[in-house]
């Protein structure tokens, strides 16, 4: 009975992880086929590749993924440097008024860019950032998760490292750059693949931002792109969607055992 | 304080710490400015936003008090988005994480091809929402969507789940929930992965039925996780409104339309931003009170952080 029953909840496991990537595997199936042989579940319908070609010509997407990757990076370079130098501060140095700072820069967790769009638009105009990929990363650099996250990185490096770069000579920035940096390396390896798969994936903003193709990331392409008005057919819009998550799904099985220990990593502490 | 007296130790070591405070600010000072720009100044603004009227060529904006935030309650449109809002959050929340968790406890057992559940449950976490809601679109479209093919084959009438008012907000909970899931399965997976084997050890030789070692060892101490989860989960049910843009545009007549978007529809489609302000306010208190919530509870159980 019990063996029955242990089965039948192995079964029930496999059915909901098929379930959990149909959709995905339902597009990539389409992606190949034709419209009508997709809209009617022909399985023995010839592969093509046509729905690509079509996609590909119907958007300047290598434009779209180049947006994207500079936008990706432009984050993580301004989240390394700001995070980096706020995390050290609040876990190594005494600062008057520090516990009061960190639980305003805590707020930030709650008080979501996303939210502030309103606001955050007429900032970004008047610090003339519309329609740039500045525009779309400068509010997420300050990131109060990766301070909070360096910091907790931080505070575990034994304070014998820093005192002894501290007589041979390294000043402050030294001391950072030499010892917690390198001490710090899997938190940030942690941070970068979450950084990346947020913003890769995000959307609200950088369609409130950009305006022309030349700063558009591959998200608002892509839903310019597969909007109804346009009347793209299933099969194309399919090759398109499997274009726009194939780079990010290749790097997640790679790096799978990564990715899972990095969101482990970024959210347990 | 005079040159001579800094050569006495304890006045040295006051500088010292004067110098090192003074590091300390100027290695704040940058994230300080961007959050401040970005966070702390917009949310005041828009505290200062919805106070005043919509300004209009022939009737410069004035300050009106809280009649924003009157004409808001009035408004039937806002009340249905807000009552949407509740129902997405008050199923996809629960949902989830009772899905996440018995996922990870799957994924954690002794199953076949655990390594591929893991990875079939995480998947959608890395997709953008805006692509996972075009794959969905291949379930829910009516006629020849994967539902009503499979309804069709028990003689099922088709459905038009996105276009109808009583069917569109599930079909669009329905994404989220798949979404979520396997992201805070992760969060569960850590947590299970950290209770001593020695626990099921004794608790086996007590007799303890799996269940019973389920329900009284390994939820207990899973608790903390839950909390983290939970918050995540009740931020995500304001924040994940991508999917609407792809599936519905909070149609049709409204009936899936979650206050985010409103936002977004109020203040860059209808140009009404004291409105959207006076919303953004609204969410705002809410999220203030669940950081309050969290703040206080993990307070509690200090040894988490």
């Amino acid at each position: 009975m019990t063996a029955l029953l242990r089965h039948a909840e192995a079964a029930l496991a496999l059915l909901v992880a098929l379930v959990w990537i149909s959709p995905l595997v339902f597009a990539a199936w389409a992606a190949f086929h034709a419209p009508t042989d997709a809209i009617n579940f022909n399985l023995s319908a010839p592969w093509t590749l046509e729905n690509f070609r079509t996609a590909w010509e119907g958007a300047p997407w290598l434009r779209y993924f180049l947006n994207t990757f500079l936008l990706v990076t432009s984050v993580l370079a301004g989240q390394f440097f700001l995070c980096t130098l706020a995390g050290y501060a609040f876990a190594q140095i005494e600062v008057p008024f520090k516990d009061t700072l960190f639980v305003l820069v805590l707020l930030q967790l709650f008080i979501l860019p996303e939210v502030l769009i309103v606001e955050n638009y007429a900032v970004a105009s008047r610090l003339g950032l519309l329609d740039s990929i500045l525009g779309i990363g400068a509010p997420y650099m300050a990131s109060a998760f990766g301070i909070f996250l360096m910091r907790q990185a931080f505070k575990q490096v034994p304070k014998e490292l820093d005192e002894a770069a501290r007589v041979e000579g390294c000043g402050t920035l030294g001391v950072l750059w030499r010892v917690y940096v390198p001490a710090a390396r899997p938190t940030y390896l942690a941070y970068v693949l979450v950084s990346i798969s947020t913003h890769w994936n995000n959307f609200l903003w950088p369609l409130i931002v950009t305006n022309s193709d030349t700063t558009r990331p591959l998200t608002v392409g892509l839903s310019i792109f597969a909007a109804p008005e346009n009347g793209v057919d299933i099969s194309v819009i399919s090759a398109a969607t499997i274009m726009v998550i194939a780079p990010l799904l290749v790097l997640f099985l790679v790096f799978q055992r990564r990715f899972v220990q990095a969101f482990l990593r970024a959210g347990i502490k | 304080m005079t040159p001579t007296l800094s050569r006495r130790p304890e006045t040295a070591h006051a500088l010292e710490r004067r110098r090192r405070a003074i590091h300390g600010w100027l290695l704040l000072t940058p994230a300080l400015a961007m959050l401040a720009t970005f966070a702390f100044y917009p949310s005041v603004a828009t505290v200062w936003t919805s106070l005043f009227s919509r300004g209009t060529r022939r009737n410069p904006s004035e300050f009106v008090g809280l009649e924003n935030y009157a004409r808001l309650f009035d408004d039937p449109t806002f009340r249905e988005v807000a009552v949407n809002n509740i129902l997405y959050a008050a199923v996809t929340i629960p949902i989830s994480i009772v899905l996440a968790l018995v996922m990870a406890l799957w994924a954690n057992s002794k199953i076949p091809a655990r390594s591929f559940l893991r990875t079939a449950y995480f998947t959608p976490t890395v997709l953008p929402m805006i692509a996972a809601a075009n794959l969905w679109l291949f379930f829910y479209t009516p006629g020849f969507g994967v539902l009503d093919q499979i309804g069709a084959l028990f003689g099922a009438p088709s459905v038009n789940w996105l276009g109808q008012p009583e069917t569109a907000l599930w079909a669009v909970c329905a994404v989220t929930i798949w979404k979520e899931a396997g992201f805070f399965m992760i969060f569960y997976l850590a947590a299970l992965q950290t209770i001593p084997e020695d626990l099921r050890e004794a608790a086996e030789i007590e007799g303890a039925s799996r269940w019973t070692y389920t329900r009284r060892v390994v939820l207990p101490l899973l608790a903390p996780t839950t909390l983290f989860v939970l918050v995540n989960a009740m931020i995500n049910s304001v924040k994940l409104i991508d999917h609407l843009f792809i599936l519905t545009k909070g149609g049709p007549s409204d009936s899936s339309k979650l206050i985010l978007y409103y936002i977004w529809e109020s203040a860059f489609a209808f140009f009404d931003a004291p409105s959207a302000a006076a919303m953004t306010v609204l969410v705002l208190i809410v999220l203030g009170a669940v950081a309050a919530l969290q703040f206080r509870l993990l307070d509690r159980r200090t040894h988490y952080r």
